[in-house]
C-alpha cells in the first residue's frame, strides 16, 4: 500500500467565507482602515491648523459635509467595534489569580470599559463638551 | 420501556483512496440511526452494514482519546461528541481540515507531531534530583496556574479551525504553543527559555492575528487563543527589558 496524502489546499484569498467566525474575524481587521483614515483626517486637521484661520475655518466647514458625517460615523462605529473587540478580550489576555481562583473575566474586561467612559468623558470635559 | 426513536439520516462522507484516486469525491449514505447517536455512531453503522471499505479514527467514544477529529458541516468536531439531533438535512462529514487525508477521513498527524516536540511539552527543572530526594511539590494554587492548559486531548481540532494554519503551516499553532505556556507556568519547570526560541518568533505566537477560533472549537475548554496572547504579552515585554532597559537581560 502507498502512502500518497492528498493535500486540499485552503483558497488564499476566499477563506474568510468558509465560517462566519472567520467573517467576523476579517471585519474585525476592516475596522482598523477606518481608524487609520480618521487618523489620516486628524493630520490633514493638525496641518490646517497650522495653515492659519482662513485654512481652519475651511477644513470645519468640510466637516460639516454630509459625506464628512457619514465618513465620521462610520469611523465611530468602527471604532467602538474595534475597542469593545478588544476590551473583551483583555480578559484571555491578563488573567487574574487570587490564590486558587481567578478573578472573574467580567471585572477585568468591565474595569477597562470604565477606564474607557473615564477617560472618554475626561476627553469630551478638555474639550469643552459640558 | 418507550422504544428509542429512530430516524433516517444521510450522511455525504468525503473518500479518498490512495491507491486509486486522484482527487477526493462525496459519497452519499442513508442510514437508519437512533435519535440520541452521534455521528460516529452514524459512521460505525455504515461502516457494519453498508460499506466496510469506509476509513476514520476512533477509539474511546467519550470525547477523551482526541481521535474521532473531522469536519461536520465544515466545522471541527469530535463525531463521537456530535450529536445527530442537532444538525438537520444532509451532514457533510470530511477529514480535518489543514491536514493531508492519508485516506477517507484518515487525516496525517506528522506536522502536528513534530510540532509538539519542538516546542518541549515536559518539566525542565533547573537542576535535575535523584528520585531518592523525593517528588517535586506543588500548591493547589500552583497547580491552578496551569491546569486548564494541561486539559487538551490532543484533537487537531483547533488547527483545523486556525485559518493562518491553514494558509501558512510553518506556524506552530494552537495546541503545541499552549502547551508551551502550560510548563513554562509550572513552578516546577526552568524551561522557559529554551522554549522560547520556538514560541517568540515568527512561527511561534507572532504569527498568531487572534482569530480565535481555536478556542470556540476546542472540546476541552482549553482556550488556547487566551495561551497565545498570554505569550504574546510575555514576550513583549522580554524584548522590552532586553532592548530598552540598560544591563536589562531576558
Ligand atoms: S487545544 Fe483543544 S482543540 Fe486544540 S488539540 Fe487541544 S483539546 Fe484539541
Ligand atoms: S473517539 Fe475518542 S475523542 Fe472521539
Amino acid at each position: 500500500m502507498s502512502r500518497r496524502p492528498l493535500i486540499r489546499e485552503v483558497p488564499p484569498t476566499s477563506w474568510y467565507f468558509r465560517q462566519p467566525r472567520y467573517l467576523r474575524y476579517m471585519s474585525r481587521e476592516i475596522t482598523s482602515i477606518f481608524i487609520g483614515a480618521y487618523c489620516v483626517l486628524l493630520v490633514v486637521g493638525l496641518q490646517r491648523l497650522a495653515a492659519g484661520p482662513a485654512a481652519w475655518e475651511g477644513f470645519l466647514a468640510a466637516l460639516k459635509s454630509p459625506a464628512s458625517i457619514v465618513f465620521q460615523f462610520l469611523c465611530l462605529v468602527a471604532a467602538v467595534y474595534h475597542a469593545a473587540t478588544w476590551f473583551n478580550a483583555t480578559q484571555k489576555a491578563m488573567p487574574i489569580q487570587i490564590g486558587e481562583d481567578f478573578v472573574p473575566g467580567n471585572l477585568i474586561s468591565g474595569a477597562h470599559y470604565a477606564a474607557w467612559a473615564v477617560l472618554s468623558f475626561g476627553v469630551l470635559f478638555l474639550a469643552g463638551v459640558f | 420501556m418507550t422504544p428509542l426513536k429512530e430516524r433516517l439520516v444521510q450522511l455525504e462522507v468525503l473518500r479518498y483512496n490512495p491507491d486509486t484516486d486522484t482527487e477526493a469525491h462525496f459519497q452519499r449514505y442513508e442510514v437508519m440511526c437512533q435519535e440520541e447517536w452521534v455521528v460516529l455512531d452514524a459512521l460505525n453503522k455504515i461502516k457494519a452494514d453498508i460499506d466496510p471499505t469506509l476509513n476514520y479514527r476512533w477509539s474511546c467514544h467519550m470525547a477523551v482519546c482526541g481521535s474521532c477529529g473531522m469536519m461536520i458541516n465544515g466545522e471541527p468536531k469530535l463525531s463521537c461528541h456530535a450529536f445527530l439531533r442537532s444538525y438537520e438535512g444532509v451532514i457533510r462529514v470530511e477529514p480535518l481540515a489543514h491536514f493531508p487525508v492519508e485516506r477517507d477521513l484518515v487525516t496525517a498527524p506528522d506536522d502536528f507531531m513534530e510540532k509538539l516536540k519542538r516546542v518541549k511539552p515536559y518539566v525542565i527543572p533547573k537542576e535535575k534530583k535523584p528520585i531518592s530526594e523525593g517528588e517535586y511539590k506543588q500548591t493547589p494554587a500552583q497547580l491552578m496556574k496551569f491546569r486548564q492548559y494541561s486539559m487538551c486531548i490532543n484533537c487537531m481540532l483547533c488547527y483545523a479551525a486556525c485559518p493562518q494554519y491553514g494558509l501558512t503551516p510553518h506556524f506552530i499553532g494552537p495546541a503545541a504553543l499552549t502547551l508551551a505556556h502550560r510548563y513554562n507556568l509550572d513552578s516546577r519547570d526552568e524551561g522557559r527559555k529554551e522554549r522560547q526560541e520556538v514560541v517568540a518568533t515568527h512561527e511561534g505566537v507572532w504569527e498568531c492575528t487572534f482569530v480565535g477560533a481555536c478556542s470556540e472549537v476546542c472540546p476541552a475548554h482549553v482556550d488556547p487563543a487566551s495561551a497565545l496572547q498570554q505569550m504574546k504579552i510575555t514576550s513583549s515585554v522580554d524584548w522590552i527589558v532586553e532592548h530598552l532597559i540598560p544591563g536589562g537581560k531576558s
